[in-house]
């Protein structure tokens, strides 16, 4: 395309749009409607567990008690320790400190990637305790189709869950090298954080849906 | 694409002639030159679902199933509705006059997202390759609608691939719902107000948010059926504890959704056909715009519709049955304001206007048989008969393709740069019309009687039915090919066409045909409203 060759490669602006302001709001605009894509993609997946939840409650309830309890609220504040420090990040690009924001993005990075980390172990444990759904499944307690499910959800929730946060340490990773030269903007940190933060809700909602719900009985 | 390798001489330098390379069609971000790209993919496609439709008309011109077996003809109608749906209908518009038309409509130099617009071509190929994949190595038998518990662990096609398949298609689709959404809040010219959006853009902005915020629950369902196929968990399966009614809860909460995604474009297409060839503004212009919002909304409230007769309750039957019969105010209201667009009217009936009317025609029809399907005790009469399919098909091809046809005719001229020729146009259309009727009128009756769908024999009483459609389809089928041919002859042997050949009023026919690759010289500024037509002047043919 003419109008590419001739602009230079790393102009903050592109081409289809008149000025800045109109591809913040752009690029603002397109992350919001796809989070709202997103909102239905979870959406679909936990109607159906909520649904399961309501019909077998007493076999999920069992089911979600071999959840580890403590290291899902770990999980939960190493999440949103993450959340704080994106929206440092945020307000670091936005004070135009260079430092900080490298600073805030690698503990954001950091925190993720414990997050994923204790989710492996999580995983690791559901492997050997032979919990993962499939023929090698093994249950004790009774009801074990709908146990089996009450798993299948966890993995499919929790597995798509993660899928995200590793795409967004992934932005995270672009952002920094981004900033390591020079070239970062600030609201692309803000786009970027739209989706951590929203990566983070998903969590907010998975962690009573999966872990909370029916402790107390 | 055979445009691109066609260079104009001497003619001002435009999109297609701005490069010749493979490579600069291929990772163009340009959203015309996407536009084409989908226009010669989904024609692919068009043709190839046309083919399995032509097998299913063959094999029931005789009442014995005598052409294909039974297992052979499920798997023919369930790719003609895969194909037709996810691969021609739901792109259809959108991505190929849409794609070429919003940015241009709204004044803009490109979508918001350029790259994002490509990157959907590809997710689209990607998913064609699977399907076309599944076809050759024996298709799929479960229907378009993917029923559970048969689908996840009966059926012996290839499900789990055509899944995967519809799954990026999915994608491919939300990505252009996006982008349009982007581009007609945040790209709109100086001027270009709300209130001043052609209704092509109102309808298009309707069917983004659905496909926004439909697909992705297709994707989501289409994941748990493909795993419940792969692991054999019981999410749909009654046998392993789960609910083969939920699973049809997910299809529809999209699928019906995506119904409208199919004709809202088509909608936005007849009001520009409309109004340009009555060289009047739209009737009631507000009234339509808002039409296509409140079918974009009540579109989400419906789908319980197509489950009358699956165990929901009854109770949720009747409140399915109330709002379906409320997405007949909106569709209504467009279908008025267009014959009152019309009235006193200075009409002239090019090939256009000749699909648009067509349009009106065969829509009410549709819509109308669709209130039937609507009531509750109709409904459970004639359930899985052809009458649920002389339905849709009206709808879907005696709508959305007539509307599909007549805007592709309509901006050829300016998509190509050449005319196409007036008279094959106007006889092709009024073949396509007559053969369409022929098709699927005679369904309406046999469906009446009782003739189920999806079987490959049937009962002797029903056979003159069924060889008035086949013949019709045979007429259907020239009168698609004609189109197909002409286009091609014009891009080489076409009239050259001048920038508003229609003297039609809108930002896209105020540059020139074809289009530089900015689309315009200068920004557009907008000073009047939409369908300026009172003080044009006539046309110049």
């Amino acid at each position: 395309m003419p109008e590419a060759a001739a602009s230079p490669i790393h102009s903050p602006m592109k081409h289809q749009f008149e000025t800045l302001a109109q591809q913040h709001h752009a690029d603002t605009l397109g992350m919001w409607v796809f989070l709202g894509t997103e909102v239905l993609f979870f959406g679909g997946l936990i109607t159906a567990y909520v649904l399961y939840r309501t019909a077998y409650s007493a076999a999920f309830a069992h089911a979600s008690l071999t959840l580890d309890i403590v290291s899902g609220t770990i999980m939960t504040v190493v999440l949103l320790g993450s959340s704080l420090t994106m929206a440092m990040a945020v307000h670091a690009a936005h004070l135009g400190n260079r430092r900080a924001l490298a600073v805030f993005l690698i503990l954001t990075i950091v925190l993720g990637l414990g997050f994923l980390g204790i989710k492996g172990h999580e995983y690791y444990q559901k492997w050997e305790d032979h919990h993962i759904p499939g023929p090698s499944f093994v249950w004790d307690g009774p009801d074990a189709r709908a146990a089996q499910l009450f798993l299948y959800f966890y993995f499919a929730l929790t597995g798509l869950h993660a899928l995200h946060m590793i795409i967004g340490a992934g932005i995270m990773g672009v952002l920094l090298l981004q900033n390591a030269l020079g070239r970062v903007r600030t609201y692309t940190v803000e786009v970027s954080g739209l989706y951590w933060h929203f990566v983070d809700i998903v969590w907010i909602f998975l962690f009573p849906l999966l872990y909370l719900v029916d402790r107390h009985k | 694409m055979a445009a691109s390798t066609e260079p104009l001489v001497g003619r001002t330098p435009n999109y297609l002639n701005a490069e010749h390379t493979v490579k600069s069609w291929l990772l163009t971000t340009d959203h015309k030159r996407i536009a084409l790209l989908y226009l010669v993919s989904i024609t692919l496609m068009f043709v190839l679902g046309g083919i399995f439709a032509m097998l299913i008309r063959i094999e029931l011109i005789t009442p014995q199933g005598d052409l294909l077996s039974s297992d052979s003809y499920n798997r023919a109608f369930s790719m003609h509705g895969i194909i037709m749906i996810f691969f021609f209908l739901v792109p259809s518009i959108p991505a190929t006059l849409g794609n070429f038309l919003v940015p241009m409509m709204v004044g803009a130099r490109d979508l918001a997202f350029p790259r994002i617009n490509l990157l959907s071509w590809y997710l689209y190929i990607a998913a064609a390759t699977v399907m076309l994949y599944v076809m050759v190595t024996g298709g799929v038998d479960t229907g378009w609608t993917f029923y559970a518990p048969f689908s996840s662990l009966f059926s012996n096609g290839r499900v789990t691939l055509t899944v995967v398949a519809v799954f990026i298609a999915g994608f491919s689709s939300i990505l252009t719902g996006l982008n349009f959404i982007v581009t007609i809040h945040t790209m709109r010219a100086p001027g270009m107000t709300w209130g001043r959006l052609p209704l092509f853009l109102w309808s298009h902005y309707a069917t983004a948010v659905i496909m926004v915020l439909a697909t992705p629950v297709l994707a989501v369902t289409m994941m748990m059926l493909g795993l419940e196929h792969v692991f054999h968990i019981g999410i749909f399966d009654p046998a392993l504890g789960g609910d083969p009614i939920l699973f049809q809860h997910l299809f529809w909460f999209y699928s019906h959704p995506a119904v409208y995604i199919m004709i809202l474009p088509g909608m936005g297409v007849v009001s520009e056909l409309i109004a340009c060839f009555s060289r009047k503004r739209v009737f009631g212009y507000g009234f339509v715009a808002f039409a296509s919002l409140a079918i974009a909304i009540l579109s989400f409230l419906v789908w319980g519709h197509h489950m009358f007769v699956s165990g929901q309750s009854v109770y949720a039957g009747m409140v399915f049955s109330i709002l379906s019969f409320l997405v007949a105010v909106p569709s209504a209201i467009k279908v008025f304001n267009w014959t009152a667009t019309m009235y006193k009217g200075s009409i002239s009936y090019d090939t256009p206007m000749l699909y648009a009317l067509g349009f009106i025609g065969l829509f009410t029809m549709g819509g109308l048989t669709g209130m039937m399907l609507a009531t509750l005790g109709i409904d459970v009469h004639v359930h899985d008969t052809y009458f649920v399919i002389a339905h849709f098909h009206y709808i879907m091809v005696g709508g959305a393709v007539m509307a599909y046809m007549g805007g592709l005719h309509y901006w050829w001229p300016k998509i190509s740069g050449r005319m196409y020729p007036e008279v094959w146009g106007r006889t092709s259309a009024t073949i396509i019309f007559l053969g369409f009727n022929l098709t699927f009128f005679p369904q309406f009756i046999a469906g009446y009687l009782g003739m189920p769908r999806r079987y490959h024999a049937y009962s002797p009483e029903f056979q003159v039915y069924n060889v008035l459609s086949s013949a019709g389809a045979s007429i259907l089928a020239v009168g698609y090919l004609m189109p197909l041919i002409y286009f091609f002859w014009s891009i080489r042997h076409g009239l050259r066409a001048p920038a508003n050949p229609w003297g039609a009023t809108g930002l896209e026919w105020k540059t020139a045909s074809p289009p530089p690759t900015e689309n315009f010289e200068q920004p557009p500024i907008v000073l009047e409203e939409a369908y300026h037509y009172s003080d044009e002047e006539a046309p110049i043919a």
